[in-house]
């Protein structure tokens, strides 16, 4: 079990607040992903539901009982910190049975669990090198292993693959996910990669300035950004966002549009401009699109190879059903 | 990526820098090379290096007449204590101060090292005869008291440095493991700080060893460590060069032998951190 | 953090209060005058009667020249021996020990062995020396008295020189020295606007840490001449009027002197060390 509610829960360090009163609901089992740029409160939320940080107001609520004094060992919570804080001076095996045996399990029962533990996490053969001699995601696992040992009721990722290279991320984040299916426990990740955040989420939840923006599904954040912020922030390439008199046809303040959703047209698009630089991928192309009279740049996104160069005119249709509409505050327009 | 170099350049590299290193070293070999000679070889001109017949009568002649050993007792048990004891003191100052630092931490740190540049000299006489009125004039305890005092910013700032190399997410993953403040410290912090405490312990007992305003002017014939022993073959009728190399040896030997091991912490020990 | 704290608050001030107070009064325990009789006030009698002895400014200097002398010549060796141990060789490992090693030999031992077995004008090795050459043998200690100590402290201080300026050399990025070759940048450039800028700091701190024990340099003098032949420093002046004439007033006015030529240095010490650690 490991339902997580915070009410009311905010956060000051002497008079700043960081973390303004928010709501909360993680559901047991559930995936979720707190997203957001660097400072956004984040990882103090996270660092709040470990008990890392104590909360100034509110309440946190494990599986049904008051967290929120409790100290972060007696909350039932796991953590993989983001350096991995593995002990330096204990073997992998000491390192995995170190929250066991501050449990005071006997030590056939720690030696049974370590080993499972490794099995999983394909470190057996290594349980006995101390974490130096380890690579970045072999002590990643040791990591996970100390803290699956445990079988608390969730865990906590405190952006757990940042130190890594980008293959070994990749790998990582699909070893995780397996994870998750696998025991089917309650995992709360912070990351400030969208991508991340949209490939691994059950449940994401956007954060700026310690505010909660959006809370949803990734296909919800995607589809239906419920304020410009959010449309900026989740999808790659971003999507482009234009004000001015073409927004004021559709009346509102600023419309967005995907770089997906906008089609290259043979004759007379609705919009045209010049080829900047272009981003071959292979199987897509991104060009970026100038003295379109809209924005700086418009962003597109064609499938596989269209043959633009620099300085060539390009004509443009974006789809009309898939444009998204905010008004002065920024919010969706319905 | 390193280059390749030729086996020419760094032959040469090589035998300079043998040649630069054995001429600084060559006095305290000469020393050790002389304390195995008969009187008559050690102020033989041509000088001789090896062709000699090597002896011990030097050492058992410097045991005899200033008895090298109650010497070095005093040094060990001044050195040795004082250091220990300043680690004890400074162990929970250190601590504090990097694990829970407040608004003037840094402030009192850097007022610590300040009094490590007060001149001895400046203070002599009140300390002297503060010894004298206490009675600790000529007395180990008194020395050990001293040389604590002396090292003890040195020795809270070496630790100082060490203790907040150890990364705060390892303390919160161990309160996260379900670690009380004892096992923390059981468990996790101490194993860690260990090397750190170690090398303090060495650096200042070499420091402490070596130290040799006070323990001159401060000791007579009771309480006197190596660096007295030594000071007394200054006068005139201590002309013997065997002998007087058989007794440096003696002094300098142990710590020489600690300081080859302690010198890759030297730097950051006596600069304070601020070169690494 | 209290009772270290305590403990050198106790430590430093204790004695610097004492120091002060008998700056001001005439203290001559040799001629009767005891601390439970009480002391004559003498204002700043001892303070200009220091500063008007004829060993005051022959002392400066003498401080000054062996600081000042002992500080290049480590510093202009440590830097060329730095750049060498820094170069690839075989070895590298014991030519590191047989340098640093003059550090830890005691000063009263390196005193000695200097001395008479190096600088003894009859059996001293450098007199078979000049002897092999032809020359007169030279009266180091006697003639040469300053020149000779500040060869003995260069010898203890150079492998810290060169220890600390060779740690700040393997710390520079040989990025920084390939995109200065891709500029066109012959050695003694490279050295002069690249290595010589990093070692900046390095070098101050070991100007500022020699100055601070140099200042202080004692068991050397103690050993080899006793303060004779021009070769008393400040230190050694003020040891000599406290402990030898028993002069306590007039040496602690000496003693007060020689705490603000430290302190001066100090705070230049502290500033460095301190913007250290903010980082």
């Amino acid at each position: 079990m490991g339902q997580i509610v915070l009410k009311k829960v905010q956060k000051k360090f002497d008079d700043v607040e960081v973390i303004p009163p928010l709501d909360l609901t993680i559901e047991d089992g559930e995936f979720t992903v707190f997203v957001g740029p660097s400072g956004c409160g984040k990882s103090t939320l996270l660092r709040l539901i470990a008990g890392l940080e104590d909360v100034t107001a509110g309440s946190i609520e494990i599986d049904g009982k008051e967290a929120a004094d409790l100290p972060p060992a007696k909350r039932g919570l796991s953590m993989v910190f983001q350096s991995y804080a593995l002990y330096p001076h204990m073997s992998v095996r000491k390192n995995i049975a170190f929250p066991l045996k501050m449990a005071k399990m006997d030590s056939a029962e720690i030696k049974k669990r370590v080993e499972a533990a490794a099995e999983v996490l394909n470190l057996t053969s290594y349980l006995d090198r101390r974490p130096g001699q380890l690579s970045g995601g072999q002590r990643q696992r040791v990591a996970i292993g100390r803290s699956i040992v445990r079988e608390p009721s969730a865990f906590l990722f405190d952006e757990p693959l940042s130190n890594l290279d980008a293959a070994l991320r990749v790998g990582m984040r699909m070893e995780i996910s397996e994870l998750h299916k696998r025991l089917d426990t309650t995992m709360v990740y912070v990351t400030h990669d969208q991508v991340e955040a949209m490939t691994m989420a059950d449940k994401i939840v956007v954060l700026q300035a310690g505010v909660v923006e959006q809370v949803g599904s990734p296909l919800d954040l995607y589809h239906s950004p419920k304020n410009k912020f959010v449309a900026g922030f989740i999808g790659s390439p971003k999507m482009n966002l234009i004000e001015g008199d073409e927004a004021k046809k559709h009346n509102a303040q600023t419309i967005g549009i995907r770089p997906e959703h906008i089609a290259v047209a043979d004759g007379n698009g609705e919009w045209s401009g010049v080829v900047g630089v272009s981003e071959h991928l292979g199987s897509d192309t991104f060009f970026h699109v100038h003295d379109t009279g809209l924005a700086d740049m418009i962003t597109v996104r064609v499938e596989g190879d269209v043959g633009l160069k620099y300085g060539d005119k390009i004509n443009l249709s974006p789809r009309q059903d898939l444009i998204h509409k905010f008004d002065q505050q920024g919010d969706r327009i319905v | 990526m390193a280059r390749a170099v030729t086996g020419q350049r760094k032959m040469i590299n090589t035998l300079a820098a043998w040649s630069v290193g054995l001429l600084i070293f060559f006095p305290i070999l000469w020393t050790i090379l002389t304390s195995f000679k008969s009187e008559a070889q050690a102020i033989a001109n041509p000088p001789v290096f090896f062709l000699f017949d090597w002896t011990l009568e030097n050492y058992s002649a410097v045991q005899e007449r200033s008895n090298y050993s109650k010497f070095l007792w005093n040094s060990i048990i001044i050195a040795g204590g004082s250091t220990l004891l300043g680690v004890l003191i400074a162990v929970p100052a250190a601590w504090s101060m990097a694990f829970v630092p407040g608004k003037r931490t840094k402030d009192i740190l850097l007022w610590m090292l300040s009094t490590k540049m007060l001149p001895a000299v400046g203070v002599l006489y009140p300390i002297y005869l503060g010894f004298v009125k206490a009675g600790l004039l000529d007395t180990r305890v008194g020395l050990v008291i001293v040389m604590m005092l002396i090292n003890l910013p040195i020795i809270v700032w070496m630790l100082y440095t060490y203790f907040r190399e150890i990364p705060s997410e390892i303390l919160e993953a161990a309160r996260m493991d379900g670690a009380t403040l004892r096992d923390e410290i059981i468990h996790v912090l101490t194993p860690m700080a260990i090397p750190g405490i170690a090398s303090t312990l060495l650096l200042n007992f070499i420091l402490a060893w070596n130290e040799a305003f006070w323990t001159l002017n401060l000791t007579a014939a009771k309480a006197a460590p190596l660096t007295a022993f030594i000071a007394s073959y200054s006068s005139p009728e201590g002309l013997f060069f065997a002998k007087l190399s058989a007794a440096s040896t003696m002094a300098i030997a142990p710590i020489l032998i600690l300081g080859w091991f302690s010198q890759k912490q030297l730097v950051r020990g006596l600069t304070f951190g601020a070169v690494k | 953090m209290a009772p270290a704290v305590f403990l050198l608050l106790v430590w430093m001030l204790v004695p610097l209060i004492t120091t002060l107070f008998f700056s001001f009064k005439k203290y001559l325990p040799l001629r009767g005058d005891e601390l439970g009789k009480g002391l004559d006030w003498v204002g700043f009698e001892n303070y200009s009667r220091f500063l008007n002895s004829s060993s005051f400014w022959p002392s400066v200097q003498t401080t000054l020249l062996i600081v000042g002398s002992v500080l290049v010549i480590t510093v202009v060796l440590g830097v060329l021996l730095a750049l060498l141990l820094d170069q690839p060789m075989w070895g590298q490992g014991i030519v590191r020990i047989l340098i640093i090693s003059p550090f830890f030999v005691m000063p009263t031992v390196s005193a000695l062995v200097w001395k008479n077995m190096f600088m003894d004008s009859n059996y001293g090795l450098f007199a078979h020396l000049w002897r092999f050459f032809g020359a007169e043998p030279v009266q180091w200690l006697s003639q040469s008295s300053i020149e000779s100590i500040i060869m003995i402290v260069s010898w203890q201080w150079l492998p810290f020189a060169t220890l600390i300026l060779l740690t700040a050399i393997q710390s520079l990025d040989s990025e920084q020295l390939e995109a200065s070759e891709m500029d066109g940048a012959p050695v003694l450039k490279r050295f002069w606007y690249i290595i010589l800028p990093h070692l900046g700091r390095a070098i101050t701190v070991v100007i500022l840490i020699q100055t601070i024990f140099l200042l202080a340099v004692f068991a050397e003098i103690f050993v080899t001449t006793g303060g004779a032949f021009g070769s008393r420093t400040l230190t050694y002046l003020i040891f000599q009027r406290v402990l030898e004439s028993q002069n306590v007033g007039l040496g602690s006015a000496g003693g007060v002197y020689a705490i603000i030529l430290a302190n001066i240095v100090a705070l230049f010490l502290m500033r460095i060390v301190g913007k250290n650690l903010d980082q």
